[in-house]
């Protein structure tokens, strides 16, 4: 496929470094040293020019291109670029907006400004904050099915309580699967013999409640409830659209601005939310606050340093859990070491969303683990699947190793799947699969 | 002093509204000429309007409205229109009201929809039913508002129509129903002359149905030309008490209309209900009216000095009346509209303080209702609420939100100022009418004087005492009057577009 990557900003960079493995990548950007650097760096086409000019999307040939993904860091200009690409052939166009705004506005008409999909990087960033808060202890979640099936990651401790425990004695929990365990650099798919060891990180899927049953057995922090405590610190946009997810959930939280007419036009705009005007690593004020009573607090702020540094003094003076916004992908693990609970990195979640349209079409819905290591896709069985009108344990047989099959769907009921169970053509599969196989899986299914 | 208000222009209009008052005079000249009265009053009033009206008409042929300019039409309307509608007390000569002072008194308290009188007899034996009716209509031209009703027919007024109606509207702010201002003035004007009618065919039909027996044909026309506007002004001397307990039910929920938000009701009828019950204000507004009826009511029901062999009115013991006065009363004062059910003299201490407090209260914002207005207080209460969160939370970022709105704080900040200046008036007014009253030797107890100061700045009518609902002004001396004539004037107006005419500011560039 040949993708074109509009503006090599840092999520331009990022994806267009995802699809060069696979994919025939053509960046354009108008900074030449960006483009010099992303020759060398990455095996790519870098091409320089504005990438809303007839001219440069000609040089690029978008009439041959396959996709294209407007990704500068002004709306107007992705969308226009956008525009400017259908003018030249039937490419499809992905653009990367901020503003919520032009995502409701395209929302209600999907293809209007010659936008086939558009992803707002911030508004994805905050529904990843929101629902890895509604569940203690993970590191990762996500959502398939239209919410009937749940993935999500856990670290565990050595005081955790299935720590050292064969899955086959930790799998006591209803309809949920132990998709793969991750210890150091493997990816180890788990039969009953697996023994889980502190350090490593399980992957599991299974019904939302059967995931939250099994997140509260783990770790004795609360769920997120009304009742909870939630600390967001910085008003950017994604902390605003954070703030706005969680009073859509009833959670009334604290925002923290220091700016004062951001803050106040926060406070406008957020009605169930306490907006405080103030620096977040004043410990005056946030004892004064009592942020250490906190059950969570997200830092959202521009800088990761400063994101570091508000959840460890968080950390520090007992709050109970933070999330922080990390925008360099190469720290996420590294923060997450130092004691940040969970990094959240708004490219890797963009990729995420932009990736699933670089699969084939059946694939319904794409969850990225560890950074590429695996990945949890949904699938539409149809006729042609190996799986269709077949028991899992005999379909199972065709596949390479590093596959489960977590969660299947039927007419929007969750059903747990076992090795005698049949797959009916139209069902939803949500499967494990490691990137390694994924090709090979991509095709069988 | 070099003057940068085009005073010429703002002359010239109010010599336009002036002239066309004429207009509504040709109501009284048809009455007396039905009834057989002298011609004279009014056919000389007419006359009167038009040639004063021509004449400052001709002092800017061309005028060109700012806002300023806007702030001094819409102050020296009110005052003029007050001055022109004296005229045929002062011609009729029946009566107290003959003497100037009190002829403008009456006028001014008629226009401003206040309600409070100087006529030493209120009867047809006095006063000729053409003027009585004149007194009823100012207060129906003055309740929704005579520079509403200038913009509302003069296409001059178009373009700075809404200046005009932000001076003048009750309430902070103006709301536009239709994107043309004469438009929604219009629409206003229509809701309110639909009640009008709709109460007359009420108030007639009771009286057909043989349910009410006083409620005449004219006291049919006569009374809802002052419920809507919130007046009070009744050509009965015992004002609504003189009807039957049935037609005190049916104004009771003129009344509250009267005080309710008129564009809500302009919501109403484009078949949107839920504007009207889910309005925060009108929600309060139901509210302290349901408070202050029920408070009434337990007082009077249990009231112990009410029943006596002289006392006409068996309200203690007795649900249906004790009700029906209570909520009739709160009714009445809170919407400002100062008719009463009763003397509510003979009330135990208790509820007359209720009614005391509930004059403080006054009707919504964008009604006829004077007073300082529901929206202020709710917003008050709300920004209360902010100051004590934001002790606790000092670096808490708060909007005041109304109706889910965040409001702007120069809007808060003027509803502050605009509340602190009423009772900043209200206690100046009542210090001076004191003072004036000792002055002549006039013996006015402490709640007299604060009543009718209140009264009159609120546009309510009735006080407690002398001022009370069957008594009158009319024993304050002449200097009170006038007093009283400016309170009015500034209650009406919201005391902040006739206090900006004063400071040299305004004047000057």
């Amino acid at each position: 496929m040949r993708v074109i990557v509009v503006g090599a900003g840092e999520v331009g960079s990022s994806i267009a470094a995802s699809l060069s493995a696979s994919h025939d990548v053509v960046v354009v950007d108008r900074d030449p040293d960006r483009v010099e650097s992303l020759t060398y760096e990455l095996d790519v086409l870098a091409i320089e020019g504005d990438g809303t000019s007839l001219e440069t999307l000609q040089e690029a040939r978008v009439a041959d291109a396959d996709m294209v993904i407007a990704s500068t860091d002004n709306d107007e200009t992705n969308i226009v670029a956008c525009s400017t690409a259908k003018t030249l052939g039937d490419v499809f166009t992905i653009a990367r907006v901020k503003k919520t705004s032009l995502l409701r506005t395209w929302e209600r008409s999907e293809g209007v400004f010659g936008v086939d999909f558009m992803v707002s990087v911030n508004l994805l960033t905050a529904e990843s904050i929101v629902r890895i808060a509604g569940l203690p202890g993970a590191q990762d979640v996500g959502t398939f099915a239209d919410g009937i099936v749940s993935m999500a990651e856990f670290g565990i401790a050595a005081d955790s309580p299935i720590a050292d425990q064969s899955v086959r004695e930790a799998d006591r929990f209803e309809s949920l699967t132990f998709a793969a365990i991750l210890r150091d650099d493997d990816v180890t798919i788990p039969t009953g013999d697996t023994t889980i060891e502190a350090g490593d990180r399980v992957v599991v899927i299974g019904s939302p409640e059967s995931v939250r049953g099994f997140a509260a057995a783990l770790t004795p922090d609360p769920t997120l409830s009304e009742a909870n405590e939630v600390v967001i610190v910085g008003g950017g946009e994604i902390g605003y659209q954070t703030a706005r997810l969680f009073e859509e959930r009833g959670i009334a939280p604290r925002l923290i601005e220091h700016d004062p007419d951001r803050a106040r036009e926060l406070a406008e705009d957020l009605p169930e939310t306490i907006v405080l005007e103030s620096d977040a690593t004043d410990r005056e004020f946030l004892d004064r606050e009592h942020v250490d009573e906190a059950d969570l607090v997200v830092a959202t702020l521009d800088s990761d340093e400063k994101n570091l540094l508000v959840s460890l003094l968080a950390r520090r003076i007992g709050c109970a859990r933070t999330i922080a916004v990390v925008n360099a992908a190469e720290y996420v693990d590294l923060f997450e070491t130092v004691g940040i609970d969970v990094a959240v990195n708004p490219r890797e979640v963009t990729a995420e969303e932009i990736t699933r349209f670089t699969y084939e079409e059946q694939t319904e819905n794409v969850a990225m683990i560890e950074a590429d290591r695996a990945e949890v896709l949904e699938i539409e069985v149809d006729r042609d699947s190996v799986l269709a009108d077949t028991e899992i344990h005999e379909a199972a047989t065709e596949f390479p190793e590093g596959v489960v099959v977590g969660a299947i769907t039927r007419d929007g009921a969750f059903i747990t799947p076992r090795g005698d169970t049949v797959v009916h053509p139209g069902d939803h599969v949500v499967v494990f699969v490691d990137t390694e196989v994924l090709d090979e899986v991509s095709s069988l299914l | 002093m070099n003057v940068r208000v085009d005073w010429r222009a703002s002359l010239s209009l109010v010599g336009t509204v002036v002239k066309y008052l004429a207009v509504a005079l040709v109501l009284p000249l048809a009455t007396a000429a039905w009834y057989g009265e002298g011609l004279l009053t009014f056919g000389a009033t007419i006359l009167l309007a038009v040639t004063a009206g021509t004449a400052l008409e001709r002092l800017d042929p061309d005028p060109d409205l700012g806002a300023r300019e806007g702030f001094l039409m819409v102050g020296l309307t009110w005052l003029a229109v007050a001055i022109v509608g004296a005229v045929p007390y002062l011609i009729a000569g029946e009566g107290t009201v003959a003497a100037p002072a009190n002829a403008l008194f009456e006028s001014m308290s008629g226009f401003t929809t206040t309600g409070a009188t100087v006529m030493g007899d209120i009867s047809f034996d006095t006063h000729s039913r053409a003027l009585m009716i004149w007194r009823q209509q100012t207060q129906w031209l003055g309740g929704m508002g005579i520079v509403v009703l200038a913009v509302a027919i003069l296409p001059e007024l178009s373009v700075g129509g809404a200046q005009l109606m932000d001076a003048e509207a009750p309430g902070p702010g103006i709301e536009k129903l239709t994107p043309r201002i004469a438009e929604t003035a219009r629409v206003l004007w229509l809701v309110y002359l639909g009640f009008t009618v709709l109460e007359f065919v009420l108030l007639y039909g009771l009286h057909m149905g043989g349910h009410a027996p006083n409620m005449t044909f004219y006291n049919a026309v006569a009374h809802p030309l002052t419920t809507m506007p919130t007046g009070g002004f009744s050509p009965e001397a015992r004002s609504i008490e003189a009807f039957s307990a049935v037609v005190q039910w049916v104004i009771i929920p003129f009344m509250i209309a009267a005080g309710t938000n008129f564009a809500l009701f302009w919501h109403v009828l484009r078949g949107e209900p839920s504007n009207l019950l889910g309005d925060s204000e009108f929600r309060t507004y139901a509210g302290a009216i349901g408070v202050v009826s029920a408070l009434g009511a337990v007082i009077l029901f249990t009231g112990p000095n009410l029943v006596g062999p002289d006392n006409p009115f068996p309200v203690a013991g007795n649900l249906e009346s004790s009700l029906r006065h209570a909520t009739f009363q709160a009714v009445s004062i809170v919407t400002t509209t100062g008719y009463a059910s009763m003397d509510f003299e003979v009330w135990s201490g208790p509820a007359q303080y209720v009614l005391v407090f509930a004059m403080f209260v006054g009707g919504s914002a964008g009604s006829t209702g004077g007073g300082i207005k529901i929206v202020r207080w709710l917003v008050i209460l709300k920004s209360i609420r902010r100051e004590l969160f934001t002790t606790v939370h000092p670096e808490a970022v708060r909007p005041v939100r109304l109706a889910g709105r965040a409001l702007d704080e120069r809007a808060l900040r003027g509803i502050y100022a605009f509340t602190l200046l009423y009772f900043a008036l209200f206690l100046i007014g009542a210090l001076l009418i004191a003072v004036d009253a000792a002055r002549v030797g006039l013996d006015l107890a402490v709640i007299e004087a604060l009543t009718a100061s209140a009264a009159t700045l609120g546009n309510i009518g009735p006080g407690l005492g002398m001022v009370g609902p069957m008594g009158s002004y009319l024993d304050f001396p002449t200097t009170s009057k006038l007093l009283m004539v400016g309170l009015m004037w500034i209650g009406r107006l919201e005391i902040i577009p006739v206090l900006v005419l004063l400071t040299s500011g305004y004047w000057r560039s």
